[in-house]
C-alpha cells in the first residue's frame, strides 16, 4: 500500500488511519514502548528541506522501534550527480522496508511508487499533494472539536500554491465541513479544486477580508505566503503580510475557535497568539507524530 | 461539373472533417520531412457542411498507424479517415480518443515529475472525450490544452 494522495483513500479509510493515531498519542509522547515496527528500516528520501514532516516521520519509526536512513539534501548525494529519481528509488528499495519521499516536482511519489516494491509514503511533492499533512490536521481538527462534520472551517493565506490547502480543502469537504476561502484574488483556490470540492455536494465561499468571515469560524487554518512558489518577486510582496493575525483581530471570534497552521509561520500568526486559547498549530505539529506512526504501522503491516 | 481544387489519390489515407486550423498540427503528427517520398496535400479552411469551416490531409501510398491516429483523435476528435485503395474508399471510420493515453503527449504542468529526465512515458486519463480532458496519472493536473502537447 502506498500513500500517494489523499484521493487515493476513501473516508473510512481516513476514519481508521486516525483511530489508530489516536491510540499511538501516549507512545508518540514517550509514555509507552513500543517494539511494533523493531527491525524495520525507513528510507527517507528529502530532496527538499523541511523540519517537521522529516522530524516527526524519523520520530514515528524511532518511537516504534524502527530505524531510519537517506539524506535530507541531495548534495554530495548520487541525486547531485545527475542520478534518476527512478534510480534513486530503485536503489533505496533494495536497502528499506518503507520510503518516505519530499521532492521538489510534481508526481515524484507516483513515480516512486511505480518503481518501489515497496511501500512510498509521499512526505509533499512540489505544489501537489502532501497527504500525511492532511492526515494530521483532520486529527488535530477532530480531536480539538470532536467531531470534523458541520464545522466551519475558514482557510486563509496562499490557497493557490499551497499545496496542504488543496489536499485538506478536498478532505474536508469528504467529511462535510463547511469551507470559506480567504485570499487575495490572485492566490485564490484554483478552479480545479473548487470543482473537486463542489462535487462533493459541498458549496464553499469566496472571501478576500478575514474580519468578514472570522467571527463565524469553528476552526482557523492559516497558512503561509510560499515564496519560492512565486514566479514573479514583484506578485510575492504585494500580497506578502496582507493577512496577518493577531490580538485585534481575535477579540469577536467564538470561544472554541481553534487556530491551525502547517507551520513555518513567518509573519502571519503574531507571536502574542501563541498564549491564547485559539492556538493549537503547535499540538498540530506533534499531531504529526501520532498520525504518521499509524500509517508506517498500516503500510509495514504491523497495524490492522 | 465538380471542380477538384486537390484532385483525388489513387492510394493512401485522407484526413478528413479536421478542426478548422489543426492541419499543420496533423502535419507534424504524421511526420512531412525530407524522408517522405510521397505527395502529402493539405486543404485549409474548407467549408463543410458538419461544422462550418474544417482542413483536409491527403497522404498519397501510406496509411496511418494506431499511435498516429490517437495523436489525431486528441487534437481533432471528429476527423474522419478515408483509407484509398486504387481510388476507392476502402474503408472508413471517425477517429476515436482512447480510454488511456500513454507516451504520445507531454504533462502541460512543467512542473511534472514526468517533464524531467525520468525514464517514464507521461500517461494521463481521459476525464472526458468531448472536449478532450485528460488528467496527468502522476502530478493529477487536469489539462484541455491538447495540440500544445502532442509529441
Amino acid at each position: 500500500m502506498d500513500v500517494v494522495s489523499i484521493r487515493d483513500f476513501s473516508r473510512e479509510q481516513i476514519e481508521h488511519v486516525l483511530k489508530l493515531a489516536e491510540k499511538m498519542v501516549p507512545i508518540a509522547k514517550g509514555e509507552e514502548r513500543s517494539v511494533l515496527l523493531e527491525g524495520h528500516v525507513l528510507g527517507s528520501l528529502f530532496y527538499e528541506p523541511s523540519t517537521r514532516t522529516r522530524l516527526s516521520f524519523d520520530a514515528a519509526m524511532t518511537r516504534l522501534g524502527g530505524r531510519v536512513l537517506g539524506f535530507d539534501q541531495p548534495t554530495g548525494a548520487s541525486v547531485a550527480k545527475g542520478e534518476t529519481l527512478a534510480e534513486t528509488i530503485r536503489m533505496i528499495d533494495s536497502y528499506s522496508d518503507v520510503i518516505v519521499l519530499r521532492h521538489p516536482q510534481e508526481g515524484a511519489a507516483r513515480l516512486a511508487a511505480h518503481f518501489a516494491e515497496r511501500p512510498v509514503v509521499n512526505a509533499g511533492d512540489g505544489a501537489g499533494q502532501h497527504p500525511t499533512q492532511t492526515m494530521l490536521d483532520l486529527f488535530t481538527i477532530r480531536k480539538e472539536k470532536k467531531k470534523i462534520d458541520g464545522n466551519h472551517v475558514v482557510i486563509v493565506g496562499d490557497l493557490k500554491y499551497g499545496r496542504t490547502v488543496h489536499s485538506l480543502s478536498e478532505a474536508l469537504a469528504m467529511f462535510g465541513a463547511e469551507l470559506t476561502f480567504v485570499a487575495p484574488p490572485s492566490l485564490q483556490i484554483p478552479k480545479e479544486h473548487l470543482k473537486q470540492i463542489e462535487s462533493t455536494g459541498r458549496k464553499p465561499r469566496m472571501n478576500n477580508s478575514l474580519e468578514e468571515v472570522i467571527k463565524d469560524a469553528d476552526v482557523l487554518y492559516v497558512t503561509r505566503i510560499q515564496k519560492e512558489r512565486f514566479p514573479d518577486p514583484a506578485e510575492y510582496q504585494k500580497v506578502a503580510g496582507a493577512f496577518r493575525i493577531d490580538l485585534e483581530m481575535l477579540k469577536d471570534v467564538r470561544k472554541d475557535m481553534i487556530i491551525m497552521h502547517p507551520l513555518p509561520r513567518i509573519a502571519e500568526i503574531a507571536p502574542e497568539v501563541d498564549s491564547t486559547p485559539h492556538a493549537r498549530y503547535f499540538e498540530q505539529a506533534f499531531n504529526g507524530v501520532p498520525v504518521r506512526m499509524a500509517l508506517l504501522g498500516l503500510v509495514l503491516g504491523g497495524l490492522k | 461539373m465538380k471542380e477538384f481544387k486537390v484532385t483525388p489519390i489513387r492510394n493512401g489515407t485522407v484526413i478528413d472533417h479536421i478542426s478548422v486550423g489543426m492541419a499543420l498540427k496533423v502535419l507534424r503528427i504524421v511526420g512531412v520531412k525530407d524522408t517522405v517520398t510521397s505527395t502529402v496535400s493539405v486543404l485549409m479552411h474548407v467549408p463543410s457542411k458538419k461544422a462550418g469551416w474544417k482542413d483536409i490531409v491527403k497522404i498519397e501510398d501510406r496509411e496511418l498507424d494506431p499511435k498516429e491516429l490517437d495523436k489525431i483523435a486528441l487534437i481533432s476528435p471528429n476527423a474522419t479517415i478515408n483509407i484509398i485503395r486504387d481510388y476507392n474508399v476502402a474503408e472508413k471510420f471517425v477517429v476515436e480518443v482512447p480510454n488511456v493515453i500513454k507516451g504520445i503527449m507531454k504533462c502541460a504542468n512543467p512542473g511534472c515529475i514526468t517533464n524531467q529526465s525520468e525514464p517514464v512515458e507521461p500517461e494521463f486519463v481521459v476525464e472526458s472525450k468531448k472536449p478532450v480532458t485528460l488528467r496527468c496519472v502522476y502530478c493529477d493536473r487536469t489539462t484541455t490544452d491538447i495540440a500544445e502537447n502532442v509529441q
